[in-house]
């Protein structure tokens, strides 16, 4: 794979530029300025990639059509199809999701004394969290402070946030270093042991803690371990279709759909904790996504068919650097340490428009801005637009090998294609990269409904309207830790009633009511391309 | 659509798809949903694990499906699970030592030094070297040399002395980042002032004030360079 002739050309501008950029740093933009740039080309501020919700508990709320799709769509079963009196497994904690939230709400669930089931869709670690590579925010550092932190992601979040969730968030953060220290993860650090940190997007200090570009993978497949070494029982294949409910209003546990066999299981747990994920794959707007297969916002729907709020669905995050070239590869993520250690972005003629470590929404908009106002973008063979992410420049400022050590994942993936980055400059455009909102929790991660835990990507609050690089690892771990706790302790105190699916019989008589009953099925489970594929369109 | 089309076997069965497309979307072209085999997609995670041969060649080759774009004529299938020896260990009662390694793994002291593991690396990383390190004892060397393995299993499924390479790696790891890499003192300084309630007071004035003054703090706080 190479670069086409127009792409050659345009790369001889941003090579002829690359001397002067090294001393330019493109001027931070005014509140203002910021403003003025989302609500002219952030795809949340474009009234047609939006409807209101029309039944549930957060009726009248605006989401993406995709969204409001799944969350207006009928059950995959009726109350007749399980036995609810006959529970496969019982158990006091139920755990939905093997990501980063489920693991670390799993092993401080059992490590309080509580019997622990977790249940995941695909395999244990199949998650976000094992491609979220740029880094985990803490203030680890003398010069920096939780408060510090504290005013990066309020600003970061548009200074939407729930406070009480950002002051967690931000206090929590050190402990968690610790804890996967002591796990034996291997964070980059010196030969005294100070820990190797680096600005992300919207931080005031270098506080971006990194294990080289495999964070996520190296905090994950520890987890896993440990999940695996303490024996906690995990069903992985099976889905959760169904929150089960009982007669005092309490969710008493899920059923679950066992993706082999094709057959239903009940599960029957005095606290359930629902870390799904989020809705990428979902392609809100029509856009790529670097999302994990399995991020279909299944999590979502259970809690709102039972009755949870949502917050912030409104808000989606592009991640502003999405390959847009090769083929093979758009949508993937380019992780943000690439612009961390100086990679700059920089238009068809070699010029910069926008610093690079702008917050996520204020950088794709720019993104958007330059190729479909400005028309400075390079056209691809398949017709998609991008800007140049001028990787080369990084050896140069940092060092020859920088980018080979330093960004080992990204280098890879471009070298199966050809391409030597640390050389040559690629091609990227938003891709749709974060579900900033969700189910409503407050600080142990507990939803209105009574015994329902939610933690991670599926809930919302903590990033407000956009989330901070480096926060969501975070946020996975702190508030996992946090619900499976609390999920443990307050099992003791539960009492299950009769266990009932009448909440999802009400809400297909709701759907009826306003005449949205159609043959349409949630929680979708598995993205289908073989369509869209066909069509030409590859979704990715 | 005015694509050129080329034949794969998949599982032995021919199936006519896009030049250019990944393993991945090729079976996904053909009508494939995966339920195993699919994963992150983007090469992290391990899951889409493939061999495959292509006329002519008696070599099995290997790639993430995700990641490998097809060949015409290639004959391929999907490894999504290996059965593969997990040791069980509770890493606060280890050591970081050689003993602790031939104890939960005692097959690794059959290595062949045959190199069949480095050939099937989609990571292109120095299998063997990483268990000649490991047999030594040398736990840092072995964490270093197998950072960016994904654990895809490829590597054990190929080993003729049944050794579980990625396993082995994955405790090598996290013996180190436990017992070897040294501590952080200003982490372990900040943990104790969090502890102490330092910053109590300040969060909870941040928290408390309008959004005007927290506008204001944050367009005028410092930015480190």
């Amino acid at each position: 794979m190479s670069y086409t002739p127009e792409m050659l050309e345009s790369m001889k501008l941003v090579e002829n530029t690359r001397k002067d950029r090294m001393k330019e740093r493109f001027p931070s933009l005014s509140m203002d300025e910021r403003q003025n740039l989302l609500k002219s080309f952030h795809p949340d501020f474009r009234e047609d990639t939006l409807r209101l919700l029309k039944v549930g508990p957060s009726k009248g709320m605006k989401v993406p059509h995709e969204v409001a799709d799944i969350l207006e769509a009928k059950s995959r079963i009726k109350p007749g199809d399980v036995n609810l009196d006959t529970p496969d497994y019982e158990v006091d904690v139920l755990i939905i999701g093997g990501g980063g939230a489920g693991a670390a709400a799993a092993l401080t669930a059992q490590e309080s004394g509580a019997s622990v089931l977790l249940v995941t869709k695909l395999r244990m670690g199949d998650a976000n969290t094992m491609m979220a590579q740029g880094g985990i925010q803490a203030a680890t550092k003398d010069n920096d402070s939780p408060s510090s932190h504290y005013l990066d992601v309020m600003g970061g979040g548009g200074f939407s946030n729930k406070t009480e969730l950002a002051r967690t968030l931000v206090i929590e953060a050190p402990s968690i270093i610790t804890w996967l220290e002591t796990l034996g993860c291997m964070f980059d650090k010196d030969s005294e042991g100070n820990l190797m940190t680096i600005h992300g997007g919207g931080t005031s200090r270098k506080r971006m803690h990194f294990a080289r570009d495999y964070t996520g993978a190296e905090i994950m497949r520890t987890l896993r371990d440990e999940v695996i070494n303490r024996g906690i029982n995990v069903v992985e294949f099976a889905a959760a279709v169904e929150l089960i409910m009982d007669n005092n209003g309490q969710c008493s546990g899920a059923v679950l759909f066992n993706l082999e066999r094709n057959t239903y299981e009940v599960v029957k747990a005095k606290t359930t904790i629902l870390t799904t994920g989020g809705f990428g794959r979902l392609h809100v707007g029509g856009f790529p996504t670097s999302n994990h297969y399995g991020a279909t916002a299944d999590g979502l729907v259970l809690a709102y068919r039972a009755g949870a709020k949502l917050i912030f669905l409104e808000a989606t995050q592009f991640h502003p650097t999405g390959a847009a070239y090769p083929e093979q590869i758009v949508g993937l993520l380019v992780t943000e340490k690439v612009r961390g250690v100086g990679a700059q972005l920089v238009n068809s003629l070699g010029e910069q428009f926008i610093y690079a470590l702008e917050t996520r929404d204020v950088v794709s908009s720019a993104v958007i801005r330059e190729c479909y106002d400005r028309n400075k973008g390079i056209t691809t063979l398949s017709g998609i637009k991008g800007v140049w992410l001028d990787s080369p420049i990084i050896d140069m400022i940092k060092g020859p090998g920088t980018v080979i050590n330093e960004l080992p994942a990204m280098y890879r993936m471009y070298e199966r294609f050809g391409i030597d980055m640390s050389k040559d400059p690629i091609l990227i455009y938003p891709t749709l990269h974060y579900q900033n909102g969700g189910v409503e929790i407050n600080s142990w991660g507990e939803t209105v409904i009574p015994n329902l835990f939610a933690a991670g990507e599926v809930s919302g609050g903590v990033h407000g309207r956009n989330r901070l690089m480096g926060n969501s690892l975070l946020d996975v771990l702190v508030f996992g830790k946090r619900a499976g706790k609390k999920a443990a302790e307050k099992m003791k105190d539960v009492t299950l009633g009769k266990p009932n699916l009448e909440h999802v019989v009400a809400f297909e008589e709701e759907l009826k009511k306003e005449g949205l009953l159609s043959e349409k099925v949630s929680p979708m489970l598995l993205p289908n391309y073989s369509a869209s594929i066909r069509q030409g369109g590859g979704q990715e | 659509m005015n694509q050129e089309m080329i034949t794969i076997y998949i599982m032995g069965k021919p199936y006519e798809v896009p030049k250019g497309l990944t393993i991945m979307k090729a079976m996904e072209y053909t009508g494939y949903q995966f339920i195993r085999g699919c994963g992150c997609r983007g090469g992290f995670c391990g899951a889409c694990g493939t061999v495959y041969r292509t006329p002519g060649d008696y070599r099995i080759k290997v790639g993430l499906a995700c990641q490998t774009v097809v060949e015409s004529e290639m004959y391929l299938t999907q490894i999504p699970f290996y059965p593969a020896n997990k040791a069980r260990y509770n890493i606060e009662k280890l050591k970081p030592s050689l003993n602790i390694l031939i104890r939960h793994y005692p097959e690794l002291s059959r290595c062949l030094s045959c190199k069949t593991c480095d050939k099937v690396c989609p990571q292109n990383l120095r299998v063997m070297d990483t268990m000649a390190a490991a047999m030594r004892g040398d736990i840092a060397k072995a964490a270093d040399l197998s950072f960016d393995c994904i654990m895809c299993g490829l590597c054990a499924s190929r080993c003729p002395a049944e050794i579980v390479q990625y396993n082995v790696s994955l405790l090598t790891r996290r013996l180190y980042g436990r017992y070897i890499a040294p501590p952080s003192i200003h982490l372990a300084r900040r943990l104790e002032e969090v502890k102490e309630g330092k910053y109590d007071a300040e969060l909870e004035e941040l928290m408390n004030k309008d959004l005007d003054g927290l506008k204001s703090l944050y367009a005028t706080r410092d930015i480190e360079p």
